[in-house]
């Protein structure tokens, strides 16, 4: 039992839900990934909707699918894909402060636009950290697991000031063409044509989950992928920089999110931008992206 | 040392040019440490690898390259190695691995030779990665090795037991727990090397010198 006795039940759970917050940064010299909030984004402005501290832990859902009851009365706030949320059947706003009564219960339903969502509850979620964090680290298994029917989540009590507004509308309609901006990476020289990333758009694979987002060329289109240079000399294991653009020799970039390796040895050529990180992270299989220099 | 961008919040320090990248990076990973840890420098992570050192701040935050600058001046380029890293972490083996007679004949030697060899080699943490407190050892000496030969198994073992001693690659490492693996097993040890709720969580960090010894 938590100090506030307030908890979250979980009742079902769609195709991944985990505990999440800022991460656990400052090991990775020992092989632990940052992990955390795929989104910091809108995992952060979750927890300033309801009042917590911007690391709070939060539920972080993939493709929606989330059903919760509570346990006690709570301030609850949804961010991220766009999503339908209900509270005992009828639309609750997202991007939004809202009560969620003892014993209601708060669905979560498939996106029309992105990828995940963050629920935060004021108080954040009491579970027990691993390295300073309570987040789950999908890649090597730190932290709480992934989040199943029946499991019970306190409600802590370290919250901060009470917001300044219970309403932070996200706008805008989903582009057909995703802008993500970049930054140059530190093996550039490995690859044939650099520019090759930034030529035409590139097409969200199905192979896409909290370490990575995998992009190929759309069917039919003539751009070339990314190909390493023959002659490059071997590289060296490396630490891999938050937001990483990775060439594997396949030629098709990989997308580093929070769960990825510590450690990489196909070359970095780019690395997004932290708010690009937080747009790849709600991509989904099939959508369009074109890589922007900044 | 040359600085290769890594984004607005990390910078890749790149000392393959010095004459011995895997000190220099040692050096320098030291220095920015005590940095980090005396509030002169706000990083989240500090990784030193063969020939670099990643440097990164939280996400969003902006790396301090001055600070960066600050924390390298005065490292110079032929320090002697610091007291801490000459201490030699002992592990003790079973040498009772399902590798070790294929591994033997790739040398052309002995399973008792095999032994003597990983016994023998003083290693050092070059890195790591792959799993929490996995580190990639490569003999401290440096040179040609007998275990350079030695490559990974055909196909990977989908279950490999915490605390199995593999070489590959011209690394050694112990596995520390449970996992997927493709390397050659050569033994066991029964010491843990990963608590998460030990400080720090694994027995091995960048640039500790290991030495395996017959556990009798």
């Amino acid at each position: 039992m938590s100090a506030s006795g307030k908890k979250i039940v979980v009742i079902d759970t769609g195709p991944l839900a985990t505990v999440q917050d800022l991460g656990r940064s400052g090991y990775a010299h020992l092989g632990v990934p940052v992990s955390g909030g795929a989104d910091r984004g809108s995992l952060t402005l979750a927890n300033r909707l309801v009042g917590n501290p911007e690391s709070a832990a939060v539920i972080e859902t993939t493709m929606g699918g989330l059903r919760i009851r509570a346990h006690g009365d709570l301030l609850v706030a949804v961010t991220g894909a766009r999503s339908d949320v209900r509270i005992d059947g009828s639309l609750a706003g997202t991007d939004a402060a809202s009560t969620l009564h003892d014993n209601a219960e708060l669905s979560i339903g498939l996106p029309s636009n992105g990828c995940r969502n963050y629920l935060a509850v004021r108080g954040g979620l009491d579970v027990d950290e691993v390295l300073g964090s309570r987040s789950t680290d999908t890649l090597s298994g730190l932290g709480p697991d992934p989040l199943r029917a029946e499991v019970e989540l306190p409600v802590g009590t370290t919250t901060g000031a009470w917001p300044a507004t219970l309403t932070a509308p996200v706008g805008g309609d989903a582009p057909d063409v995703v802008e993500l901006e970049i930054t140059d990476g530190p093996r550039r020289d490995h690859v044939r044509s650099p520019a090759d990333l930034t030529r035409g758009i590139w097409e969200v694979s199905a192979e896409s989950d909290r370490v990575g987002v995998r992009v190929d060329r759309p069917a039919g289109c003539d751009d070339p992928l990314v190909t390493h240079r023959a002659d490059a000399d071997e590289l060296a294991s490396e630490g891999v920089p938050h937001g990483a653009i990775q060439i594997p020799p396949s030629g098709r970039p990989v997308l580093f999110l929070a769960d990825h390796p510590v450690t990489g040895g196909y070359p970095v050529i780019a690395v997004l931008t932290s708010s690009a990180v937080d747009h790849a992270a709600q991509l989904v299989a099939g959508n369009r992206v074109r890589f922007v220099p900044i | 040392m040359r600085e290769l961008p890594a984004g607005h919040d990390a910078v890749v320090l790149d000392f393959g040019d010095e004459d011995r990248p895997l000190s220099a990076v040692g050096r320098a990973a030291a220095a920015l440490r005590e940095a980090t840890e005396s509030g002169a420098l706000s990083v989240g992570d500090i990784v030193p690898t063969a020939h670099t050192v990643l440097v990164q701040a939280e996400p969003g935050a902006g790396l301090d390259m001055l600070g960066v600058h600050r924390a390298l001046r005065g490292v110079s380029a032929d320090d002697a190695p610091s007291a801490g890293d000459t201490a030699e972490i002992r592990i003790p083996v079973v040498y009772d691995g399902p590798d070790l007679h294929e591994v033997a004949e790739i040398v052309n030697t002995t399973p008792e030779d095999v032994i003597e060899l990983h016994t023998a080699t003083v290693w050092q943490v070059q890195f790591m990665g792959f799993a929490p407190g996995f580190g990639y050892l490569v003999p401290r000496d440096g040179g040609d090795h007998p275990f350079d030969q030695v490559g990974r198994r055909p196909e990977a073992r989908t279950r490999v037991p915490s605390g199995a001693i593999a070489i590959a690659a011209g690394y050694s490492a112990v596995y520390p727990r449970t996992s997927p693996g493709g390397w050659q097993l050569l033994g066991h040890t029964s010491i843990p090397m990963w608590d998460e709720t030990a400080d720090p969580p694994a027995r091995l960090a960048p640039g500790s010198m290991v030495r395996f010894v017959v556990d009798e």
